[in-house]
């Protein structure tokens, strides 16, 4: 039985430091596994989210030695022997304790996404489309709501515009339901103003760090980036704006 | 008093998965005001971890399916013990829950003429389960989550309820806390829903999280509703057996129902050995018979018996690794590898791979799986009206896993999704219809200041024991004498074991102060998990059988008589007791149906 040292952040976002913790580890163990036996062992009150411990429900998103990761995917024995572990909150969300973030600013930009509206049925028992019609959209609805793209989206992490910019995550959402073959409505608005996607600079760290491998950036944000280009700046179709816009307000 | 925030509501849904979530739906859907307190963030309840699809008749992939041959596959599978009722209504009404979701932008996987397609599964006589790979409980939550958001339900997330109260007989409001801050919370309501899940959490190996501790029931049972069933635990067929620190994570039924086989230490396909009489004849008698079913041709042959109910897989594999012909980490071989390709495998069990890839260092798109029974879901919990879901308790509802009467002595895979949409919607329904009706009650301040001295008791004490500890032992006394092989000696220690705990409880002290402090949580989750372990551990001496999911080494027969029996747990005298309790009446045509097929 082998023993791993864990440095773990303890505390708020006021007051708060990195605790050792000196932990037994068996083959297979997930850094989450040891923050249970630390909570078993010494601190009962050591806060981290966990739920499925499967990498299904997204609770458990963390920095490990800096990285964002589920801890319940991240085997022990991938981080070199004699060497320290260390696990700390998310950056770029408020520390409430221990491990534990204020995730509450993406639900409120989940809110803001205009909803899902069918067009009306295809038969009496609903819609009918193919399945490579709805494949880029099932990639998208794969996403299990970690944040740990938004974590490390330096428009979020390092400059905080959590207001201005919904984060990756969100532009996964509105893709999902924009790439729905059923779906009617319009958020090219959405993006442009409230959802920010202009912030977004395509740096691709947030399609590096998602547990379910989905291309954030290409598959989900450069096609919404060209759809918000192609309305508000093609000449052509700005043109077409212009004079429209006159004849109606002349 | 120190209750610094307090909500008022017409319809409480306490719980957050499927069924909390169209209990919700239903209700504002009545124009009037819902809460919806969720234990955890919203999104991570454990509708999430579903994987492999939601039973609905919808007959797209099989046209000779419709309601009747669902019912019956679903009591049959239950072994007789189902309210038939509550059965028939699953049948008839989950397709149209299942095609709402659509419109509300799921996305089920298709079929080549772009309709729903469906997958066959356990206990199923044809394909049903409508899926999206091996993640559907995903995209169930997701599609029902932003529909309750986006039509207004007030969300409380990562709040727990930890006692409900009854004004003048009625249900009248909930206290909780929030688990970032430790302050206490009052929720005052009309109606109120329970849709808290299961119990899994007393089980050492189990599939369930932290979440699963029973309270939904334990609360209830409090107020004077009746527990129903609880012998009755499902241990999932194959969970996942090694490394030790993820044994008892789900593997899915997919993983058969796309063709996975299950053979022993000797390579033997056992399963073909284990198929029981009430079920001879309609599972593939011979392997070639399987593969050309795998194959496709599914009108001339029979299933694979890997696809018989859970229970009977359950203890075959319990039985081969008795016998000595287990896995090297006591378990079976799951071989999917074997009968499909590596793209195959990757496209409809994507995440089972990864799981295996990641967790275990296993490829099964090339090798086999170790698998073995995990804890995963009960069939019991608090008798519901089969129509509206209201419990003894007027004004309180429950559904999905807290309430028990579809599933008999055993589920089959995929009935609990459909469950938690047909019956969260009906309890959201009639909860509203008896909030319209009901007045808001003042709820005694000094029961409130009484509740909230209890819950932080702990806090009081130096020096007692570790909430982690009294959890682990509890979980060691219901693998050891109250999992899948029962005896009454063993269970008779049990039930004296889990009282024992309740001392220790009373005995635990906490550290730190009440922010986000997992060690006080576990405890006040303990309160309902101990409460609930000794309703099972009763409720199983009492069943002098072996019937389902329930197994008894010193009654290994099924015994006719106990078929007329569920079994009902209460509070008489303040003590908790087990009793019989007539199982409704099948009418004719149904018993017809049933015994003679569609």
């Amino acid at each position: 039985m082998a023993r791993r040292t864990f440095e773990v952040y303890r505390g708020t976002a006021a007051d708060g430091k990195l605790e050792n913790y000196d932990v037994e580890v068996e083959p297979g163990m997930v850094v989450l596994d040891a923050i249970f036996r630390i909570q078993a062992g010494e601190s009962p009150d050591l806060a981290v989210r966990w739920n499925c411990k499967a990498g299904k429900c997204g609770s458990c998103g963390c920095e490990i030695n800096g990285r964002p990761k589920l801890s319940c995917m991240t085997r022990i024995s991938d981080y070199p022997d004699g060497e320290s572990i260390t696990v700390t909150p998310m950056k770029a969300f408020p520390i409430i304790k221990d491990l534990v973030t204020d995730v509450s600013q993406n639900y409120r930009a989940n809110k803001k996404i205009p909803q899902f509206r069918p067009r009306p049925k295809d038969a009496e028992d609903g819609w009918r489309m193919y399945q490579f019609e709805v494949d880029k959209a099932q990639e998208m609805r794969k996403c299990i709501e970690c944040f740990l793209c938004q974590d490390v989206c330096h428009v979020l992490r390092s400059h905080g515009k959590h207001e201005e910019f919904a984060g990756p995550a969100y532009m996964v959402r509105t893709a999902a339901f924009s790439m729905n073959p059923i779906d009617t409505v319009d958020r090219i608005e959405f993006l442009k103003e409230t959802g920010g996607i202009g912030y977004c600079n395509i740096t691709k760290c947030c399609t590096e760090v998602c547990p379910e491998h989905i291309t954030i950036t290409d598959n989900a944000i450069i096609p919404l980036k060209e759809r918000v280009v192609d309305r508000y700046y093609d000449p052509i179709k700005a043109l077409v704006r212009l004079v429209r816009r006159g004849g109606k307000n002349g | 008093m120190e209750i610094r925030e307090r909500y008022d509501h017409d319809v409480l849904v306490i719980g957050a998965g499927g069924a909390g979530l169209r209990a919700a739906i239903a209700a504002q859907e009545e124009g009037l005001s819902v809460g919806l307190v969720c234990k955890s963030l919203l999104g991570k309840a454990h509708t999430v971890m579903a994987e492999g699809g939601i039973a609905a008749a919808l007959g797209v992939v099989r046209d000779e399916d419709n309601w009747r041959v669902h019912f019956r596959d679903t009591m049959r599978g239950g072994k007789g013990l189902n309210d038939y009722r509550m059965a028939q209504i699953h049948a008839t009404e989950a397709p149209d829950r299942v095609r709402e979701m659509e419109g509300w932008g799921a996305l089920f996987d298709r079929t080549d003429d772009g309709r729903m397609n469906q997958r066959p599964f356990g206990g199923h006589t044809y394909a049903r389960l409508a899926h999206v790979g091996d993640r559907t409980g995903l995209e169930l939550i997701r599609t029902l989550q932003d529909h309750a958001v986006h039509e207004g339900a007030d969300v409380y997330m990562e709040c727990t309820i930890v006692k409900l109260f009854a004004v003048d007989g009625r249900v009248a409001g909930a206290l909780g806390y929030w688990r970032p801050t430790g302050e206490f919370v009052l929720f005052r309501a009309r109606s109120i829903v329970l849709a808290t899940g299961g119990i899994g959490k007393a089980w050492k190996v189990t599939s369930n999280s932290w979440e699963y501790s029973g309270d939904g029931m334990a609360m209830a049972y409090d107020l004077g509703a009746e527990l129903l069933g609880l012998e009755f635990v499902q241990f999932h067929p194959t969970g996942m057996v090694w490394p030790p620190s993820v044994r008892g994570t789900l593997v899915t039924e997919g993983v058969r129902g796309e063709g996975g086989i299950l053979t022993n230490s000797e390579g033997e396909r056992f399963m073909f050995r284990y198929v029981p009489e009430m079920f001879q004849g309609d599972y593939a008698e011979t392997e070639d018979e399987a593969d050309r079913w795998v194959g496709g041709d599914r009108v001339n042959n029979r299933r694979p018996p890997e696809l018989l109910t859970r229970d009977v897989v359950a203890k075959a594999i319990t039985a081969e690794v008795e016998a000595g012909r287990g896995s090297p980490h006591g378990g079976a071989f799951l071989d999917i590898a074997a009968k499909r390709s590596p793209e195959y495998i990757k496209k409809k069990l994507p995440s089972m791979y990864h799981q295996f890839k990641e967790l275990a260092e296993v490829d099964i798109t090339a090798q086999a799986m170790e698998v073995g029974p995990t804890t995963h879901y009960v069939m019991g919990g608090i008798k519901v009206h089969p129509e509206t879901a209201e419990t003894a308790v007027p004004g309180l509802y429950a559904a999905g896993e807290v309430a028990a009467g579809l599933h008999g002595g055993n589920r089959l895979g995929g009935n609990s999704l459909s469950d938690l949409v047909v019956f969260g919607k009906r309890a959201g329904e009639a909860a509203a219809k008896s909030a319209t009706a009901a007045e808001l009650a003042e709820i005694s301040e000094s029961d409130l200041e009484t509740a909230i001295t209890e819950s932080l008791a702990p806090f009081q004490r130096q020096g007692g024991h570790n909430p982690f500890e009294v959890q682990e032992q509890l979980q060691r006394v219901m693998q050891d004498k109250v999992g899948i092989a029962r005896t009454a000696e063993g269970l008779q220690e049990a039930i004296e074991d889990v009282r024992g705990l309740r001392g220790s409880l009373k005995a635990c002290s906490v550290s730190g102060d009440r922010a986000y402090n997992p060690g006080w949580n576990t405890w006040l989750d303990l309160r309902s998990l101990l409460l609930v372990s000794e309703a099972v551990a009763i409720s199983a001496l009492g069943r002098e059988e072996t019937r389902g999911a329930h197994t008894r080494i010193d009654f290994p027969e099924t015994d006719p008589e106990q078929q007329k029996n569920n079994t009902l747990v209460t509070e008489e005298d303040g003590r908790m007791v087990a009793r019989k309790d007539p199982i409704p009446v099948v009418p004719e045509d149904l018993q017809t149906l049933i015994k003679e097929g569609v």
